[in-house]
């Protein structure tokens, strides 16, 4: 079923999609950001969104997980139009949906396992110890076992990520966003994330929406990318496709990469100082599993 | 699904049907936590299982840590590629014994 995708993976299925974006517009404001989005995803489809800063990526993840609404169109997930389902029906919808946030967002004041059970304590009336397996199964699976009982501020950069991902998929969702994987973290710790998201896909059959500015994120785990410039989509193809564009802006954006690409301070600081990466990240120096195949 | 249980040569088999997702899942984990309270070798027969999530699988690996502690066995019988795929993720096919079907499970056992 993983195999979708590579069937035809220039072609539009609208059939069965499990994402279904139509005419979406975004404001903040007065200001347009998002124009005329049109955009579906496969089941078992892994769709790279990318783009310059400021294209409006993150606006369109927001929209997508429901965060926004907005001013006109439709977002379909799952077959469930979030922009007008009923309460309970997107209720029943967030139990069969994984989000991973930049930035990890797990709560300093509970522990990784904690952090990790809290969607099934927040959807599901399963006894404690079910809860408990289920999120141990998912540190095994993101190569975090044994750091159940750390606080998130233990955690290297890596191993925040790791475990927002567990969290994303502790209830096995049919759906997993994730907002820009990679940021920030070394070259090995991200494409150690890249496999799992492979991997997931491949064990679970979940369909993956990524947002990312990372090329070779982007080239090694999409089915198809979708390039968005400022605010519009520029095109929809699969990575072959995007490599052999001729479209000047499409050009640009691969070329200009390197200038284009955003960067956190604390990686940027490193670069300055000539640090070796994983020694700048205090938390990943030797003792904790950061590097790992996941 | 108390139908659901039978005696074969001195073992308990569970079959367990359909979806087994986060609403099936409790009661999965009673019937399997209740056959593994007799004390009796246990297999659990998947093959008419058309999907299973991580709240069943954590029923499984529960029941079996039951067993365990009871020094009785319980396996797992016809699991389908689906759920192995699942399984080798959380790499719990080093952890359950696991028989393409019932016949093997039996002769494994003797
Ligand atoms: N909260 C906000 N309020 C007003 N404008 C915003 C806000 N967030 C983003 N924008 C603007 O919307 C546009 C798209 O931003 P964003 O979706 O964050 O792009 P990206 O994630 O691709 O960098 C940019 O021009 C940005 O300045
Ligand atoms: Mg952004």
């Amino acid at each position: 079923m993983a195999a979708v995708a590579q069937e035809t993976p220039t072609q539009t299925r609208t059939d069965d999609a499990v994402v279904r974006i139509q005419g979406l517009q975004a404001h903040y404001g007065a200001r347009q950001v998002l124009h005329d989005i049109e955009l579906t995803v496969a089941p078992g489809e892994i769709m790279v969104i990318m783009g310059g800063s400021g294209s409006g990526k993150s606006t369109l993840l927001r929209h997508l997980v429901g965060l926004m609404r907005p001013t006109a169109g439709s977002v379909e997930l799952l077959g469930v139009d979030i922009t007008r389902a009923p309460a309970l029906e997107m209720q029943r919808l967030r139990r069969r949906i994984g989000v991973a946030f930049q930035g990890g967002a797990l709560f300093s004041s509970m522990n990784v396992l904690d952090n990790i059970m809290l969607p099934l304590r927040e959807h599901t009336q399963l006894d404690r110890q079910t809860m408990e397996i289920m999120a141990r199964l998912k540190l095994e699976v993101v190569n975090l076992a044994g750091a159940e009982d750390l606080m998130p501020a233990e955690l290297s950069g890596g191993m925040v990520k790791r475990a927002a991902v567990a969290r994303a998929i502790v209830m096995d969702p049919a759906l997993l966003f994730f907002d820009e994987p990679s940021a920030g973290l070394d070259p090995a710790v991200s494409s150690a994330l890249d496999d799992l998201i492979l991997k997931l896909r491949e064990a679970m059959n979940m369909s993956i929406v990524v947002v990312t500015h990372e090329l070779e994120s982007a080239f090694k785990i999409a089915d198809r990318i979708t390039v968005l410039d400022q605010g519009r989509i520029l095109t929809v193809d699969d990575v072959a496709g995007i490599r052999r564009s001729d479209n000047a802006r499409i050009q640009n954006l691969l070329n200009r990469r390197a200038e284009n690409a955003e960067v956190d301070a604390e990686t940027y600081l490193r670069r300055l100082t000539g640090e070796a990466a994983p020694a700048g990240d205090p938390q990943a120096a030797g003792t904790k599993q950061d590097a790992g195949a996941v | 699904m108390s139908e659901a249980v039978r005696e074969v040569n001195g073992n308990l088999v569970v079959s367990l049907t359909g979806e087994i997702d986060l609403d099936r899942a409790p009661e999965a984990r009673r019937l399997l936590l209740d056959c593994v309270k007799r004390s009796k070798d246990v297999l659990v027969d998947l093959s008419a299982v058309t999907y299973i999530d991580s709240s069943g699988i954590a029923s499984l690996v529960e029941a079996l840590q039951w067993a365990k502690q009871r020094g009785t066995d319980l396996c797992l019988v016809a699991v389908s590629p689906q759920a192995l795929r699942v399984f080798e993720l959380a790499r719990l096919d080093k952890v359950f014994a696991i028989h393409p079907d019932l016949d093997a499970a039996l002769a494994g056992e003797n």
